[in-house]
């Protein structure tokens, strides 16, 4: 509820904003549609995602908008509720094409929603560059119209996989003595997470002993858990979205799972340390993207620069780190800025279109660029370990702010 | 299938898992009980099959977290979902289930059936879609080799509330006048109004008895596990999978079935992956069904 007021509050902020430097330049205006999950299951991330939309359109409107031509033109979003339903986002989008008259989509939250709708923004040939749908399947159906900014879902965890391997080597182990246990929800999002594991563990000649899909509806792990107490893994992946982490982690501590390594996605989503405090001690989480990280853009300058301005703007996200989930909504918007510029034309949707797909550009977010397929091959992802309630950057190691603890307490 | 028999060769290797799964799937299925029996009530009394039953549950976590958030002690959310809970219930007795209880078994079904996705979406609005628990800050006691066996002292509380509240509800029901009219008015409302028994009273008392025992139920499951907008319908699953297996009216069968599907549903996961947890109850229900059906064939002949 006070993400949704503080929401509205900004959104009204953000109006009387793009009202005034519209007075002052004349800027035209630029209308993207988007499907996104305000209610359902995925309403949270959906927050942080139009939250993400929404600040960059409030920072680029800031630096003078989008300058094409001799013409600024500013940002403004066309949002709907898709309930975090395939069907209704996939409907949705028929809406805003063909009765609002979107030109340009932004993307839903989640694989499965922006799965539902890529085929409907590629029958009518609209570009979408979306930024929370990390599943591989996206990328390989041969879409053109389609631009993800973000690391592709198998590679979320398979850091940590190099990881324990160099434990272990450091140990004076082989790699290939490596139990791993992997859990992850039954959903295409966390089943790639798991491929990408599964393939680099069979690749170090790992051992996988605890292989399971969590049902949708998870509230209870006790009997994985339990299984893992008796096989002893040298590393436990979870991946559940924000649920399976909130649920892992509570149950971990309480059933005094002791596993070396514990790596799992949604950290900062379900918020583990302002919920678990000393349980989340340890635990690995994937990133896309820490606002540690070295990464800039004229926009929102420094990754850290970003963190701070999100949080000023979105007071709710004060005391806990800003979701990259935020950070890459905002990336989405800021390729589309390039885009433009580049292709010096609003109205041509091809040229617009192969503007996008020779994005090869540096953000607050990573550095960005599409291969063939559309996905960003240009940015790496970040584990990060929860250190005394902080999330330090532990991986991969040229980016590393801290030292990996190891084993986990 | 390699894993499958990975799994059962687990049990065999650590007999004592077998204990921990029973101790784990009783506490749990205590609970799925205490749902199925609200139900069975309703379903009885009433002919009223509550598809909201589920979301009552979630809403009676939700109450206990909010009054948790406000630092009112957890285990008080307990007593007090249960009387808000209780308010709900009939102020939905009032304005929906009043309207559909003569008529047939289809718009009942469908009114539930919209109460629930109504419910669960004005929560989804109210809390947002993040899983919620209340952390007791309680130990948790280990027995057995590797502390294989953990009995969070929260959970064992949980039990023990629950346990006390069916009790507490069977003494109602056997002692009561209430009770008495209830379960007059369950064998034959007919004859409970031709002898002065204010049925309309007596729907409205149990509808809104259901929702606090569900409410309860919530208040406890709140601080043993997570609850999110949308569990409701797992819940509401089990009860029905208990109730339709234990048979209306059969108090000790639903208790005895709660219990049982707990059980069975954590050696399931254990033995076939935690995807099929509530296969298994399904599984379970499908077989009652058959076996039921079988007898009754039997029974049927025997009277030709």
């Amino acid at each position: 509820m006070t993400l949704r007021i503080g929401l509205m509050s900004f959104t009204a902020a953000a109006a009387l904003a793009l009202a005034g430097a519209a007075a002052a330049e004349e800027c035209g205006t630029i209308t993207l549609g988007a499907a996104i999950s305000l209610t359902g299951k995925y309403a949270t991330n959906g927050y942080h995602t139009q939250n993400g939309y929404e600040f960059a359109i409030r920072k680029i409107a800031e630096a003078g908008g989008v300058k094409v031509g001799d013409k600024c033109y500013n940002f403004k979003v066309i949002y709907y509720d898709d309930e975090s339903k395939g069907d209704r986002g996939a409907t949705l989008a028929e809406r805003l094409i063909n009765q609002d008259g979107v030109q340009y989509m932004l993307g839903p939250y989640s694989s499965g929603l922006t799965a539902a709708i890529a085929p409907v923004t590629e029958k009518y040939k609209i570009p979408m560059v979306e930024a929370e749908g990390a599943s591989r399947s996206l990328f390989n159906k041969g879409y053109r119209y389609l631009f993800a900014v973000l690391s592709t879902s198998e590679q979320y965890l398979a850091s940590a996989v190099d990881l324990a391997a160099l434990m272990a080597e450091k140990s004076g182990k082989s790699p290939s003595d490596v139990k791993v246990a992997v859990a992850v929800e039954n959903d295409p999002f966390s089943l790639d997470v798991r491929a990408g594991v599964i393939e680099d563990a069979e690749g170090y000649g790992m051992q996988i002993v605890v292989d399971e899909k969590l049902p949708r509806d998870l509230s209870d792990m006790t009997a994985i858990l339990t299984k893992v107490k008796l096989v002893r893994p040298d590393l436990l992946v979870v991946s559940g979205h924000s649920k399976g982490a909130a649920t892992a982690v509570r149950q971990i501590a309480e059933q005094g799972v002791s596993v070396p390594m514990i790596a799992m996605t949604h950290c900062e989503a379900a918020d583990i340390v302002g919920n678990f405090g000393e349980a989340a001690e340890g635990i690995l989480c994937s990133t896309q993207w820490a606002e540690t990280l070295k990464y800039e853009d004229p926009i929102f300058g420094s990754a850290a620069n970003y963190n701070e301005e999100f949080k000023a703007a979105f007071p709710e996200y004060a005391d806990r780190a800003v979701p990259y989930q935020a950070a890459q909504a905002s990336a989405a918007v800021l390729v589309y800025k390039d885009a433009f510029e580049r292709a010096g034309t609003v109205d041509d949707r091809e040229a617009v279109r192969d503007a996008i797909a020779a994005t090869d550009m540096m953000t607050f977010y990573g550095p960005i660029k599409f291969d063939e397929t559309g996905k960003n091959i240009a940015k790496p992802m970040v584990l990060r370990q929860i250190q005394n309630g902080q999330y330090n950057v532990v991986a991969p190691p040229e980016f590393a702010s801290h030292e990996l603890i190891w084993p986990r307490p | 299938m390699d894993n499958i028999w990975f799994n059962i060769g687990l049990l065999l290797e650590y007999p004592i898992v077998n204990l921990k799964i029973i101790i784990d799937g009783v506490m749990i299925g205590a609970l799925f009980a205490l749902a199925a029996y609200g139900l069975a009530l309703v379903w009885g009394v009433m002919n009223v099959k509550n598809l909201a039953q589920g979301d009552f549950v979630i809403a009676g976590g939700y109450v206990s977290w909010t009054l948790a958030q406000m630092g009112v002690y957890p285990l008080l959310g307990v007593p007090l979902a249960f009387v808000i809970m209780w308010g709900l219930g009939w102020v939905i007795y009032k304005t929906v289930i009043t309207r559909v209880i003569e008529r047939d078994l289809f718009t009942s079904l469908l009114a539930t059936f919209g109460l629930a996705i109504m419910m669960a979406q004005i929560m989804n609005l109210i809390f947002g879609s993040d899983t919620q628990s209340v952390d007791m800050h309680w130990p948790t006691w280990r027995l057995g080799e590797l502390g294989i066996i953990e009995l969070p002292a929260a959970k064992v509380v949980g039990v023990v509330m629950a346990a006390i509240l069916a009790i507490g509800v069977v003494l109602f029901m056997k002692k009561s006048r209430m009770g008495q009219a209830i379960r007059a008015t369950a064998q034959d409302s007919r004859a409970a109004r031709v002898l002065g028994i204010d049925t309309e009273k007596v729907y409205a008392f149990t509808f809104a008895l259901n929702a606090a025992i569900c409410g309860a139920a919530g208040a406890i499951i709140v601080m043993i596990w997570v609850i999110q907008p949308f569990y409701g319908i797992t819940y509401s699953v089990r009860a029905f999978v208990i109730v339709t297996a234990a048979g209306l009216g059969n108090l000790p069968g639903v208790i005895a079935a709660g219990l049982g599907i707990g059980a069975a549903e954590q050696y399931g996961a254990h033995i076939f992956g935690i995807g099929y947890q509530q296969a298994i109850a399904v599984v379970l229900l499908l077989v009652v069904l058959f076996y039921r059906l079988m007898r009754q064939r039997r029974l049927r002949q025997v009277l030709q």
